[in-house]
């Protein structure tokens, strides 16, 4: 169970949020919603714990790490979609089977692209390397930041599919977009007010 | 996780060989400017040979450093790195170490061929490989320190060199004294006792110092 507590952050000398206060619970699902500049992004990183610049309470007790899809790509150019995520794999989950990655990398639908430098790769499949995680790494919280972005249709529909599907194992899942989610669960919602 | 960070880094600069190469050109071409530009003269370039060769190594080594963390940083990498249960310790000192490997012990390999071309003798030559070979760890350590704390900056390079080239001072001085006593036919245990003795305390602390540097500068 996620809690946070009267949180409050500024940046560049504007109030992102006052007295911000919500729970998830596992198998919950809350989309975070607001205008650009509203804090989201800032909002993730407190709850990852890499932005420290804020007041108020986060109580997270987790027995896992986070997943925590950002905004940047988070593959590197000159790995291929199979180094990359096993070296997401020796850093999450040490002594990840060869096997299961490459069935990530087929499930995100970039069969015959494992051996592929990212840099070699259009935008959207660098996206797919980089949801690709989501396929093979267990964690109790997903913390995804515009994970539909640069995604094609059906890239959008496997993505949910893969929501539902943490929800069900009881995981939760915090994230960010500006498109309605079309998943089997309920979705809650949470919207950051403009900044003052 | 020290080993694969160390696996990981390397694969990445042997797939963009120009960052690797560059600081080498770089430490190359300075050396050669000397001849050419203050006198060919064997006398003159044996007594300048110790400075010369350091103060090219320091500034090489000083211009891969940005290298360290700025493409991990930019592509988010860094990111995933601080959000695991691994500690950052041995991410960080695997960095480091890749970047000795890609920098620092190439520069020492080279150096032998440039000294012969500053007319430096036998034990002075043996004196140049021993003093970098104990002094460029240290420079690719301390100059991560710096490294992590500008990452987060568009414009790194400049503070950087501010921040990290008055270390480098004692290294310096105790490099080209030891090389000076070597060319001489010396004994320079000494010097080399002292710069262990500097490698091994920033072994100690740059590592520590750099893994907080890096979560400093990704919260902002």
């Amino acid at each position: 169970m996620l809690r946070v507590d009267d949180l409050y952050c500024e940046r560049a000398r504007r109030v992102l949020f006052e007295n911000l206060s919500f729970a998830v619970a596992p198998g919950e699902l809350l989309q975070i919603k607001g205008a650009n500049g509203s804090g989201k992004t800032t909002l993730l990183k407190i709850l990852c714990g890499l932005y420290e610049d804020y007041s108020g309470d986060v109580d997270w007790p987790l027995d896992a790490w986070p997943l925590f899809v950002g905004h940047k790509p988070g593959v590197k150019d000159q790995l291929t979609a199979r180094e990359n995520l096993k070296w997401l794999a020796e850093l999450y989950q040490p002594g990840t089977h060869t096997g299961t990655i490459d069935d990530a990398i087929f499930a995100v639908g970039l069969r015959g692209f494992e051996d592929v430098l990212c840099g070699a790769m259009s935008e959207g499949q660098r996206k797919r390397v980089n949801l690709a995680r989501l396929f093979f790494l267990t964690s109790p919280a997903w913390i995804l930041d515009e994970p539909l972005s640069a995604i094609d249709v059906d890239g959008v529909k496997l993505l949910q599919e893969r929501i539902g599907f943490q929800l069900n194992e009881g995981g939760m899942v915090i994230l960010t977009s500006h498109q309605l989610l079309d998943v089997d669960h309920e979705v809650r919602h949470l919207n950051l007010s403009a900044p003052s | 996780m020290l080993l694969e960070t160390i696996k990981r880094d390397l694969l990445v600069t042997f797939r963009n060989p120009a960052e690797m190469l560059n600081p080498l050109v770089f430490f190359v071409i300075v050396i050669s400017l000397f001849p050419l530009g203050i006198s060919p003269s064997e006398n003159v370039l044996q007594s300048i040979a110790p400075g010369v060769i350091w103060v090219a190594a320091l500034l090489a080594t000083l211009l891969s450093m940005d290298l360290i963390f700025r493409s991990d940083y930019e592509d988010g990498s860094l990111e995933q790195m601080t959000l695991t249960q691994q500690p950052m310790l041995l991410i960080v000192g695997g960095k480091i170490i890749s970047h000795w490997l890609m920098t620092g012990l190439p520069l020492t390999l080279l150096s032998p061929l440039l000294a012969l071309m500053l007319f430096v003798n036998e034990q002075g030559i043996e004196a140049i490989l021993l003093s970098l070979l104990l002094g460029t760890p240290t420079l690719s350590l301390l100059g991560a320190v710096g490294a992590s704390l500008t990452v987060g900056l568009r414009k790194g390079g400049v503070l950087i060199a501010i921040l990290i080239l008055p270390l480098y001072v004692p290294v310096l001085i105790l490099a080209t004294e030891m090389i000076k006593t070597g060319m001489t036919g010396g004994d320079y245990g000494g010097h080399m006792l002292w710069l262990a003795a500097i490698l091994a305390l920033s072994i100690g602390v740059a590592p520590v110092a750099s893994s907080a540097g890096v979560k400093i500068s990704l919260s902002h």
